[in-house]
């Protein structure tokens, strides 16, 4: 018979479910192997390399920080949030990155991008995108070095060793590049017209949606990141409103341009098809910390996130704007939080009560 | 209406415990129990005013004798669970987890007492008022949780048009399975009591409410549908389903205003169980002295459900499941969502225990928090549709006016928001302690 000497007080509820921030991380992460595996597969094993280091050099860095304000390091390096945060940024990375940009990226990441915020949960900005537009904005020349891909056109995709830089000789350009340089060089003309149908011809897009085509390791792959969507989706790990409403917008918004100036950039499926869209839509922007709460919030979010992608493509100085659109509507995320909260159960609508207290 | 066809109805919001426990005793048939040597009734059992006792140490009490009686509107009358000897007013562990008052009644074995009533066997054309004062005199009270002295519910204001009966068999509490069982093996029962109900507040065809999960009850229930004029409605199994608000509005979609009770709606909502307890009352004439408790746990050897006299001490409950597997880390009663941990064994029952529940130390919840991820989940689950993350946030920097402009004080404290947390923040645990402090601030404002 029971004694009652170990029983517990405390208040309700006596349950919970068996969710942790490691299954939620380690699940994300399980969502992003179709993508990198994609990534080893166009670009070789050095992509599964700087995948790895840079997971390690975050983990490493969170440690460091958590041991130096004398935080448990097991539980925060534990919960995996740094590791995902390295293969974020790794994928959002060329393969040619120099191996010694990584931790400079790690510290940009976890400390500059989360830790002075007071760790996870309490960062405005995606960590991960913090460190690569940070990256790009300090070391340029490194990050927009664009290698070809695996079954890219005579030939171009050279014999790699993982640790050599000799794949520094084979340089190409990212669609999207060609794209936002080509109006600048031909102008608006017919000529520049041309160009796009070619970049938008059938077989180009079916290879944008493969993956075979030069850009950042993950994010080439729409395939690939299409599948980690469906995974996050029957996970419950993020608001799939996101992802559905950031591409639409960026292909509702670049259509209409299309349509009305088909000198001025490519149609719509070019757009969905290219750049950083697909992985930023799908684990950048859907970042619980960083996006908004409700799902009202979250549709405005993504919203945003398109419009101001398709922007910088179209109108901007850069040819890719999906890292920047994301940082942007980030610090929006408390003003949009504010405006979307809920109506509490039990409370009569505004304009309702308007009514009545005519 | 075509049965097969009904619609199965729910709230918004709200969680699914996966892996609810009922398994363990849903399939056993209600047991009864051996008479014990003391029972403890405990005085202040219901919401309100304690009654006051009406005998003395030494008083021989007959089974069914009126031991204490109602103080005043808000409170109950209570009765003698058995046959034997007053053993005085005595101090025992309470629910609470304070001392409490019970008059220990000191068992003969015989059990022997009559009716204290005249059955009213023609209650369908009776004077309504008769009923009511039957459901007064029985020491009716919410069975289902608060142990709200039933009758107060049942006398709305002249302006209030009560136009909906509700009766609770949502049983949404993972693990208990009492309300299921009594469904199942006494339909008639509880569908009588329904209509006793629907007597009472001149509701034409009371409704009754019951997760779809209980498919055999429903099916029980649906037989006596057209004989007692009621009407079964199938509900979705969500949690908190059986809490007041999110019953009416699940069943008729019908709002309760924040801060507004359940017959500014138009609705009343009784439990199954005091329903059951109301047709005794009428048809037998018997005061409520047992009721069916689910003892059940992952501890507990044989969990099952037996109908237990209301005073009997929570360990010779266990001791009729078989005793435990281990020692057992939480003593809970009633359902894990918003039961009560107790430090003692020696609590007795009380009429509002629907459940005795033994969890091992390792499910225990450690309520270990690195910080708020912002997933929302707390936000999809909560009932009230406010945003427990939030609030939480703010309680946490004791801004308590920041919460009260949320509506903190709006919430219910089902615990579904603690429940999904992925980062075992003890959310409920904070929006009580606000809860708390703002009614103290607000008493304090008041003078």
């Amino acid at each position: 018979m029971p004694t009652g000497r170990n029983l517990v007080l405390s208040s309700s509820p006596h349950l919970s479910t068996g969710a942790n921030l490691r299954k939620i991380m380690g699940g994300v992460l399980f969502a992003l192997l179709p993508a990198i595996i994609a990534s080893v597969y166009f670009f070789g094993w050095r992509a599964l390399l700087i995948i790895v280091v840079s997971a390690l050099c975050c983990m490493a860095a969170e440690a460091i920080w958590c041991a130096m304000s004398g935080k448990v390091v097991w539980r925060t390096v534990g919960d995996l949030s740094a590791a995902l945060t390295g293969v974020l940024l790794a994928l959002c990375l060329p393969v040619s990155t120099p191996l010694y940009i990584l931790p400079i990226g790690a510290i940009l990441a976890i400390w500059l991008g989360k830790q002075v915020y007071g760790g996870l949960g309490n960062n405005p900005f995606n960590p991960a995108l913090v460190a690569r537009v940070g990256l790009l904005i300090a070391l340029p020349a490194a990050l927009t070095l664009w290698t070809p891909s695996r079954g890219m056109e005579n030939g171009a995709y050279p014999e790699r060793s993982i640790f050599f830089s000799e794949i520094d000789a084979v340089t190409c350009a990212t669609p999207l590049g060609v794209a936002g340089i080509t109006p600048k060089i031909v102008g608006k003309s017919v000529e520049a017209q041309r160009n796009f149908e070619h970049l938008s011809s059938r077989e180009m897009l079916k290879k944008y949606f493969i993956g075979d085509r030069a850009g950042s390791l993950g994010e080439t792959s729409v395939l690939a990141l299409i599948i980690g969507y469906i995974i996050l989706v029957a996970l419950n790990l993020i608001n799939w409103r996101v992802p559905l409403f950031f591409i639409g917008t960026v292909a509702v918004f670049t259509g209409i341009i299309h349509f009305f100036f088909p000198g001025v950039t490519p149609g719509p499926l070019f757009h969905v098809l290219n750049g950083g869209l697909f992985l930023g839509a799908v684990f950048m922007a859907t970042d619980m910390v960083t996006s908004p709460i409700t799902g009202t919030g979250c549709v405005i979010f993504a919203v945003g996130c398109g419009i101001v992608t398709s922007v910088i493509r179209i109108f901007g100085n850069y040819p890719e704007g999906v890292s920047f659109a994301i940082l942007f509507m980030n610090a929006l995320v408390p003003l949009i939080d504010r405006c979307c909260g809920h109506r509490p159960f039990g409370y009569v609508r505004r304009r309702k009560k308007a009514e009545t207290d005519k | 209406m075509n049965k097969s066809s009904r619609n199965v109805m729910t709230f918004s919001g709200g969680i699914h415990p996966a892996g609810d426990g009922k398994d363990l005793s849903c399939r056993h048939a209600v047991r009864g129990a051996p008479i014990l040597e003391r029972y403890f009734v405990l005085l202040a059992e219901n919401a309100g005013k304690p009654p006051v006792p009406v005998v003395k140490k030494g008083d021989k009490v007959k089974k069914y004798q009126l031991i204490a009686r109602a103080d005043g509107f808000v409170s109950a009358n209570l009765h003698a669970p058995t046959s034997g000897e007053v053993g005085g007013i005595v101090e025992v562990p309470g629910p609470m987890g304070v001392p409490a008052a019970a008059i220990e009644i000191i068992a003969d074995g015989e059990d022997r007492g009559d009716p204290p009533f005249d059955p009213i066997e023609n209650w369908e054309t009776v004077d309504p008022e008769i009923l009511r004062q039957r459901v007064i005199d029985a020491g009716l009270v919410g069975m289902g949780g608060a142990s709200f002295p039933c009758h107060v519910k049942l006398s709305p204001p002249a302006d209030k048009k009560i136009d909906e009966l509700i009766l609770n068999g949502a049983e949404c509490e993972p693990y208990l399975t009492a309300d299921h069982r009594l469904m199942f093996e006494h339909p008639r029962k509880v569908a009588r009591g329904a209509a006793i109900f629907g007597r009472i507040l001149g509701v034409r065809r009371p409704v009754i409410g019951v997760e779809i999960n209980k498919g055999d009850a429903i099916e029980a229930l649906e037989r006596f549908e057209d004989h007692f004029g009621v009407t079964v409605v199938p509900l979705k199994v969500r949690y908190p389903q059986g809490s007041e608000k999110q019953l009416i509005n699940a069943i008729t979609r019908r709002t309760v205003r924040s801060g507004g009770l359940p017959m500014d709606a138009g609705c009343v909502v009784q439990n199954v169980g005091t329903a059951a307890a109301l047709s005794d009352a009428v048809m037998k004439g018997i005061p409520l002295v047992e009721r069916i408790v689910t003892v059940t746990g992952d501890v507990v050897v044989s969990p099952g459900n037996w109908k237990l006299k209301i005073g009997t001490p929570a360990i010779e409950a266990v001791k009729l499941a078989g005793g435990v597997t281990e020692e057992p880390g939480k003593l809970i009663f009633g359902g894990p969502m918003m039961g009560f941990a107790q430090k003692s064994f020696q609590v007795p029952i009380a009429k509002n225990t629907s459940g005795i529940l033994l969890l091992p130390t390792k499910l225990s919840v450690n309520y270990e928090s690195s910080g708020c991820i912002r997933c929302g989940r707390c936000v999809q689950g909560c009932p009230m549709h406010l945003m427990p993350c939030l609030l939480s946030t703010a309680i946490e920097a004791d801004r308590f006016d920041l919460a009260y402009q949320n509506h903190v004080m709006d919430c219910m404290e089902c615990g579904s928001c603690a429940y999904v947390c992925p980062d075992h923040r003890p959310l409920v645990q904070n929006i009580r302690r606000a809860k708390a402090e703002l009614r103290k601030q607000l008493a304090n404002n008041g003078k």
